[in-house]
């Protein structure tokens, strides 16, 4: 029984990434610098804006992407150039083919007539391992369209560009939230963009299936602690975008960061003496904050946080 | 004719009045509420061992915290404040307060109507200036950035000044690991009493809290100047550890959790708080109840 439980959790992961579901409107809030965030598609979007044109961090789930679309274009009439997705889940990849379609892609080289725009839409940048969860084998089915796949991607732990006269890093997080997140880091706004290994509203998603672990989640906290440097009286300064929830920084952060240690190293330790998941549920490791973190429903639940903690540290046998 | 003598009388009267109510140099409006600019510092004696030297590790007594509130406190370990990133934490507007500080007080007026815009508080303690919007603005959306001091709006009830505040940050409740969470709201109530001033706080927290905290603190006004302190701060590691080490105890593992209890004898179940705690009621639960 636990068996087909466990089959059913599976097959439903996908469904389950979509449940977080979109408010209705959008809210465009300045983050500060070039940098917006628009709440209320899914997962967050950022978006930065100047005078060459639009870059846009994750798009929400699809069915808003027309008022995402909208939504940018109140930011900026200039051209959606690049797309960059923190990691695969569609309620931050869903809105790709649409943003691509409503931007374009500059080319040049040896060509006649006035041909500036390749006709393909914006680009779409991703780790390596986003494209590869986003597509199948020939005869299988993609769990995305091949319009919302990436176009760019890279294979290293980082990948440096410069846009609107400011230097973009997307940094890979190996095996966190999944094994495709990249942080983007907004180098002159000062702006990390985290994707969903840091998010305010619940507990972190630890999506095992997709090469997530709570040693990478760790590892990906305290890089962004590192990071980010507080402003005046240990405030603002950097200012870190979640995959969910509100605009934070460091002391934000470090909250967090320390739950997800704590729990970790409680779940460790039960482990270590022996106990089943089944014993260390009913053991309450969060207990301390669930009052704050436990969602109510779909994933970020405490009991899929400790299922999930528990299962990535027990050696597979 | 009378009618004509009537309309010039009232129109006289009219003048006549509006001149007063002006007044020389122009309109001057008698707005609600009293003055509290100044320089205030707080009356230490009150609850001075919490607020002087510190709390007693795990002495949650008299507060409503939630079961999770009180199991965050106990896995609390002190050495997190070695931890650099900790070290400038500021404390929350809703603790703030209860600090050795020094509180400046005083009003932004709009330079051409006069009228009250804010009134702003210099809080030395972390060097925290505070803004308590007088001008009937809305909060911003909970999506911005959560703050140290918080949003705040005011308005005068009579000659209370009531101040809502939200976009707070995790914050003490009490300095021995008890928090509240980013979730909290704080309503306070500054009364003057002339050169007395109360504070009242009532802190909500659906996280942290099963009902709301309140307490009372007084100031008296300062006529010295330079009553204002800097509070420059500079982390440093002050012991090498493991990257992202966090220090904290496992459940069960509290060595401190007696203690408090033990030298006031006291139950360790009234140690550990919780609301009922809070009131005289709990007294006839623990007669009879040898301290353990």
């Amino acid at each position: 029984m636990k068996r087909l439980a466990a089959g059913i959790f599976l097959i439903c992961l996908p469904v389950i990434a979509l449940a977080r579901q979109p408010s209705g409107e959008i809210q465009t809030l300045k983050v500060q610098g070039n940098v917006y965030l628009l709440t209320g598609a899914g997962g967050n979007i950022a978006v930065q804006v100047g005078d060459a044109g639009v870059l846009v961090v994750d798009t929400g789930v699809a069915e808003m992407s027309d008022k995402v679309v909208a939504a940018i274009r109140k930011l900026s009439d200039k051209p959606i150039q690049y797309l960059i997705n923190t990691h695969m889940h569609p309620d931050h990849t869903g809105g790709n083919d649409a943003v691509r379609k409503a931007g374009l892609t500059y080319v040049g080289a040896n060509i006649t007539g006035n041909l500036t725009d390749a006709g393909v839409g914006a680009q779409i940048y991703a780790h390596d391992n986003v494209l590869k969860r986003m597509s199948a084998p020939t005869g299988r089915q993609a769990s995305a369209s091949f319009g919302s796949s990436p176009t760019e991607t890279y294979l290293s732990n980082r990948k440096q560009m410069f846009f609107n006269s400011e230097p973009i890093e997307m940094i890979h997080q190996p095996a966190a939230h999944t094994d495709g997140d990249s942080l983007v880091f907004f180098r002159r706004s000062d702006v990390v963009v985290t994707g969903d290994i840091y998010v305010t509203t619940s507990y972190p998603f630890i999506d095992l299936e997709r090469g997530g672990s709570i040693q990478g989640e760790v590892d990906a906290l305290n890089n962004i602690l590192e990071m980010a440097i507080p402003g005046y009286q240990d405030e603002g300064g950097t200012y870190i975008v979640p995959g969910h929830g509100r605009i934070s920084d460091r002391p934000d952060l470090l909250e967090y960061r320390d739950m997800v240690t704590i729990i970790r190293d409680r779940i460790q330790a039960a482990i270590k003496k022996g106990m089943t998941v089944e014993q260390v549920k009913a053991a309450r490791p969060t207990k301390d904050y669930d009052g704050r973190y436990n969602a109510k429903s779909g994933f970020g639940t405490a009991e899929m946080f400790v299922e999930a903690v528990y299962k990535s540290l027990t050696p597979k046998k | 004719m009378c009618c004509r003598y009537g309309v010039i009388s009232l129109g006289l009267f009219i003048m006549v009045g509006s001149a007063f109510a002006q007044g020389p140099g122009g309109y001057n409006p008698i707005g609600p509420g009293v003055d509290l600019a100044g320089n205030w510092g707080p009356v230490m004696h009150e609850d001075a061992h919490e607020r002087g030297p510190g709390p007693e590790l795990a002495n949650y007594l008299g507060l409503p915290i939630t079961d999770g509130a009180r199991s965050y406190g106990l896995a609390w370990d002190a050495s997190r404040f070695t931890i650099p990133e900790h070290q400038c934490e500021v404390h929350i507007v809703s603790y703030i307060y209860r600090g050795p500080y020094n509180l400046r007080i005083w009003e932004e007026r709009d330079p051409v109507s006069q009228k009250l815009i804010a009134i702003k508080q210099y809080i030395d303690n972390y060097q925290q200036t505070r803004t308590i919007w007088m001008d009937g603005r809305d909060h911003p959306p909970d999506a911005v950035l959560h703050t140290w001091m918080g949003f705040s709006t005011g308005k005068w009830e009579g000659n209370i000044l009531s101040v809502y505040t939200t976009h707070l940050k995790w914050g003490w409740i009490r300095r021995n690991g008890l928090r509240h969470s980013d979730q909290a709201t704080l309503v306070e109530h500054f009364i003057r009493h002339g050169d007395h001033l109360t504070h009242t706080t009532v802190l909500t927290d659906p996280a942290t809290l099963t009902e709301p905290l309140i307490k009372t603190s007084d100031l008296v006004l300062r006529l010295q100047n330079g009553q204002t302190w800097l509070y420059p701060c500079e982390p440093v590691v002050e012991i090498v550890r493991p990257r992202g080490t966090v220090p904290h105890y496992l459940p069960g593992e509290n060595p401190f959790i007696h203690e408090f209890a033990d030298l006031y004898k006291i139950p360790v179940e009234a140690a550990l708080g919780g609301a009922e705690t809070a009131y005289p009621e709990y007294q006839s639960k623990l007669k009879g109840t040898a301290a353990k």
